[in-house]
């Protein structure tokens, strides 16, 4: 029998499996299918004080092995996140989640995280300095160390629950963002967000998307998901959460090799709404196939 | 609602529309109007096509050639087979009707009121479809409709074949208690401005996942945002915004 449990922020995950946000809503579709408790944990739609449309449409192009997104955060505000669906998903999912939340401000953040540490079920915040797709937040706290700094010190200081900080791969230099929010407090890093991308329409001669830009993931941006998290585990101590591009148990091994602790799917489970249910089942075969006895010694185990 | 099915046919029926054919076990299917969601090989999304028409061993679908994946789709040839998810989307209610609907279909939005049609002649209702198109060469399914014995009226903006002008033409001088349709923006505004009763349009749009997940293809309604593909695809009239 292998051991696929590992321990993230202290909390003891089954598997490392956790289907990403912006994937897997608040996980009544995929509940729908099948039983949602097999996965690790989840985490949940990117959630913003305010409730958001998000973009104009198209939102959605594809792109080789992966696809562009400018969905912008659409989300019913952190209000109806905690008052309804929190609610709900406490009946279909029996286990920590994680809680994604994003924000246009310092405040902001700060808001959201207030509001819902007191939800029980959440177990670990994830927050989103990352997003490509709205404009005057989101990515604009993750390409500055200064920045990404400030809003985790600002967040760090109205929640005890374990923080993770969502990082961007559209920087220069990933390790210094990385540890700069290591050092305002963060308790993991989680990355990679999508990469900055954009189609051009052939026959309308302008971008494909509505916003002009979208940000790609799919199994394109696999090697540089986890280039960047061999990186950033060179350059902290707290637990790292690998996602991009990750599709396979064998994907999750990579990641786990390169540093993570645990690892997100996330356009695989679009393409394939089972996507994260045949990963974990896939796992301790796997597993046994390159002779792994127990994930938590491989984390980082790929490091020379 | 994922499986594994055999192209059973896939031929064109107009320079850019195709009929496909596949086997499928159709009980995830519960209303006309729904929609398969298609992976084809060499592309990373699936592609959403409306369900012409089905029964408990296969589907039909008729897609027109508009990008990468119609594209992709014409190549395929029996017996390959195809991963789908069969029967996403709400479809029509055909509860709404009353005795005498009227179906409008512009071109390739026709597919989806074939098995509507059928599915409202199973209720004992009076069917009259209209049926719009550009030009005759880009006609199809007229037969298809006359053969399940309703009134048929086509039209072609051209006039090439039919009365010369717009589903609204015909449509104007109809008596009807409920309408259905799906077809172009363009053809919905006109629709919209028309219509003397209540009706149920079906929306196209790109899509991520087709099930619910990503908020790819979301618009906003009267009564907040909806997902055109787990909302959707289908909206009543009143709860549209024009």
């Amino acid at each position: 029998m292998v051991n696929t449990q590992v321990t993230l922020c202290g909390i003891p995950l089954e598997n490392p499996v956790i289907p990403a946000s912006g994937t897997f809503g608040f996980g009544q579709e995929f509940a729908a299918l099948y039983d949602i408790n097999c996965l690790g944990s989840f985490s949940f739609k990117g959630t913003t004080l305010h409730p958001r449309f998000g973009n104009p449409l198209p939102r959605i192009a594809e792109c080789p092995s992966g696809m562009l997104n400018a969905v912008g955060l659409q989300n019913p505000g952190v209000k109806h996140v905690k008052e309804v669906e929190l609610p709900a998903l406490a009946k279909i999912f029996h286990k920590p989640v994680m809680a994604n939340v994003s924000g246009f401000s310092v405040s902001e953040y700060v808001s959201v995280v207030e509001q819902l540490s007191d939800v029980e079920q959440i177990g670990w915040f994830e927050v989103n300095i990352s997003c490509p797709n709205v404009h005057g937040g989101g990515m604009s706290f993750g390409t500055c160390p200064d920045a990404a700094a400030e809003v985790t010190r600002a967040v760090r200081a109205v929640t005890k629950k374990p923080l993770i900080i969502k990082l961007s791969p559209n920087v220069t230099d990933i390790a210094s963002i990385a540890k700069a929010c290591e050092d305002a407090g963060a308790d993991g890093i989680s990355l990679i967000n999508t990469l900055l991308g954009m189609r051009m329409d052939l026959r309308a001669g302008k971008p494909l998307l509505a916003n002009t830009t979208g940000g790609y993931s799919g199994p394109a941006v696999f090697p540089v998901a986890v280039r960047m998290v061999y990186q950033v585990y060179d350059a902290v101590k707290i637990p790292i959460v690998g996602m991009g591009g990750v599709s396979s148990a064998e994907d999750v091994l990579e990641m786990m090799l390169a540093g993570a602790t645990a690892v997100e799917v996330g356009a695989a489970n679009l393409v394939d709404p089972y996507a994260s249910k045949n990963i974990v089942e896939a796992l301790p075969r796997v597993m046994e196939q390159y002779g792994i006895k127990s994930l938590t010694e491989i984390i980082g185990a790929g490091h020379r | 609602m994922q499986q594994i099915c055999r192209v059973l046919e896939n031929a064109p029926l107009t320079p850019l529309v195709w009929k496909m054919r596949l086997s499928a076990d159709t009980s995830a299917i519960t209303a006309p109007g729904q929609f398969v969601n298609i992976h084809l090989p060499g592309l990373y999304l699936r592609r959403p096509i409306s369900i012409c028409d089905w029964d408990e061993e296969s589907l039909t679908l008729i897609y027109k050639v508009v990008g990468k994946g119609t594209d992709a789709m014409t190549r395929i040839k029996p017996p390959h087979r195809l991963d789908l998810l069969v029967g996403l989307g709400n479809g029509y209610d055909t509860t709404k009707s009353g005795q005498k609907p009227l179906l409008l279909g512009g071109g390739v939005g026709v597919p989806p009121l074939y098995g509507l049609c059928k599915a409202l002649l199973g209720e004992g209702k009076d069917v009259t479809v209209i049926l719009g198109f550009n030009a005759r060469e880009e006609l199809f399914y007229e037969e298809e409709f006359k053969a399940l014995g309703v009134k048929v009226f086509v039209t072609t903006v051209d006039g090439s074949y039919g009365e010369k002008g717009f589903v609204t033409d015909v449509m104007k001088n109809l008596d009807y208690t409920y309408f259905y349709t799906c077809g172009p923006g363009p053809m919905f505004r006109a629709i919209e401005k028309t219509a003397v009763t209540s009706g149920q349009f079906s929306f196209e749009a790109r899509m991520g996942c087709g099930f619910g997940a990503c908020m790819g293809c979301s618009m906003e309604t009267k009564s907040g945002a909806k997902r055109v593909c787990k909302d959707g695809p289908v909206f009543e009239r009143e709860e549209i915004l024009w």
